[in-house]
């Protein structure tokens, strides 16, 4: 794995300030961002991931990693902008109106920022208009709508009606998720894709910007 | 004889069934916290008690899931935990009019431990400060509900061991291809540990999925510590039907596989999401007559 390595296992581990210092030490040592990003960082998420499908993850395991995964990303930042690298898309997400559970979409939030995504996150109970405001000034492609009660998922519903009554349903793909969340509710409400769990969030997100 | 022991003298008691969903019925509104009902509208909370308890409920719960002071500081309401964990007994206490038990229910904290959201310190404050008031207004025994990190139920365990009272540690196992993990991962048989070496009087599943994966957990939840067991699972799986989720089993479908869940050895039984007075109706028709036989 190289002089690095360390920096995989950490991600991977979830320890935020080892991957912070052998980012910061590799960068210190001149080391490409981009190489460090395709070499360790991505790997080890996408090990993670792995190990999340096959349950030897289960979500603390995957939201710890994610964050060193962000950790790590927070200083390659400004060195990547300098460099002209563009985030991999931009992401609008929140917890849709009434609904205050926030566990499962922090997790999509840093898998999301862990895969090279620009997030912004409006955190829980998030009304529509905050929704729609958010895609206005961020110019973000892709809107994920979290939902943990089966009472909250109409909030889904008014959330891409606003979309389409600001006239911006069809510049954005609308994900969803949740426990309670299937396929068939986002056909029914006309999401664009649902995400059974942060991996496929991720993979979906990917997709869209690949397609777009 | 330990107080839970002699409850269950005469066999296995029938709990209570969703409350959130009853509420709504009655006017609450998506968003709102169903635990303040307990100071606005104190009386069509007693509604849903007396419509469970009418319904052949032995064990009614209280409408406190959400009052521990983190949970409640999403909503701003920390500051009125005493008055809500108070009301919330007192409410039931009068539903159950002498013929049921008064359980008073504790929800997580919403927060993770694992990853420094919240401290251990502060996780084991937040749930004594919850079950000093629900004692003090004389709950009947404490039921922590839909736990899903061990660490955090034996956190919550020590503190409501504390007051003195009997409690009961139920966990969502609502994660994993055979619906047999928490979110956190933790298996029955980590469950039953901790609920076994905390001293808890009973150790449970609730919500997560619906009553045929209950036979198989409340089985693995036996084989691993000597506690009753406490069931609540949802009714059956849910499907949506024009926008509305809805879950897919009837009253008697419901009430059918809850017998089983008898038949497997649990103690107390009753209903979470998508349950209503009608369906603990039927569970208590089938398990009146199967007593009687």
């Amino acid at each position: 794995m190289g002089e690095f390595g360390g920096l995989y296992d950490a991600i991977l581990n979830g320890d935020q300030k080892a991957s912070v210092a052998l980012t910061r030490q590799a960068l210190e040592e001149g080391l490409d961002p981009l190489d460090l990003i395709h070499r360790y960082m991505i790997p080890a998420m996408d090990e993670a991931g792995k190990r999340f499908e096959c349950e030897d993850f289960f979500v603390p395991e995957l939201l710890l990693a994610a964050r060193a995964m962000k950790g790590a990303l927070e200083l390659l930042r400004p060195r990547l902008a300098a460099s002209g690298a563009q985030p991999a898309g931009r992401v609008v997400i929140g917890t849709v109106k009434g609904d205050l559970h926030d566990i499962g979409k922090n997790l999509v939030s840093s898998m999301l920022e862990g895969g090279g995504f620009e997030v912004t996150d409006l955190g829980a109970d998030v009304p529509a208009e905050r929704f729609v405001e958010a895609v206005q000034k961020t110019g973000a492609q892709i809107v994920c709508l979290s939902a943990l009660l089966t009472v909250t998922m109409p909030s889904m519903k008014t959330t891409i009606e606003a979309f389409r009554q600001a006239g911006i349903r069809d510049r954005i793909k609308v994900l969803i998720g949740g426990a309670p969340v299937t396929e068939q509710y986002a056909r029914e409400i006309g999401a664009d894709g649902y995400g059974a769990n942060a991996n496929v969030a991720v993979a979906l997100a990917r997709q869209i910007v690949a397609a777009s | 004889m330990n107080q839970v022991t002699k409850w269950l003298a005469a066999g296995p008691l029938i709990t209570d069934g969703a409350w959130g969903t009853e509420l709504q019925k009655r006017g609450l509104a998506a968003g709102e916290v169903p635990d303040s009902w307990n100071l606005e509208h104190p009386e069509r909370v007693e509604e849903v008690g007396v419509a469970y308890r009418a319904a052949g409920s032995r064990v009614i719960l209280t409408n406190t899931f959400r009052s521990n002071p983190i949970a409640l500081a999403a909503s701003g309401l920390e500051g009125a935990t005493e008055a809500l964990n108070r009301a919330g007994v007192a409410i039931s206490r009068k539903a159950a009019a002498g013929e049921a038990l008064v359980f008073a229910s504790i929800g997580p904290t919403g927060k993770l431990l694992m990853t420094g959201d919240v401290k251990p310190d502060e996780v084991r404050a937040a749930f004594a400060r919850q079950a000093a008031a629900l004692a003090e207004a004389g709950a009947d025994a404490l039921v922590m509900e839909t736990m899903s990190d061990v660490e955090e139920a034996a956190l919550a365990l020590a503190a409501a061991r504390e007051t003195g009272l009997p409690v009961i540690v139920s966990f969502a196992f609502d994660s994993g291809r055979k619906h047999d993990r928490t979110m956190t991962g933790a298996t029955p048989e980590q469950a039953a540990r901790v609920a076994q070496e905390g001293g808890a009087a009973a150790v449970g599943a609730n919500c997560g999925a619906g009553p045929d994966a209950f036979a198989e957990i409340c089985r693995r939840l036996r084989a691993a510590c000597d506690l009753p067991v406490w069931l609540k699972p949802n009714a059956g799986l849910p499907a949506v039907v024009d926008a509305q989720v809805l879950y897919s089993a009837s009253p008697e479908d419901f009430a059918a596989s809850a017998m089983e869940l008898l038949a497997a050895g649990a103690s107390f039984v009753g209903g979470c999401c998508g349950t209503s007075p009608e369906f603990i109706r039927a569970l208590a028709k089938r398990a009146g007559a199967c007593v009687s036989s």
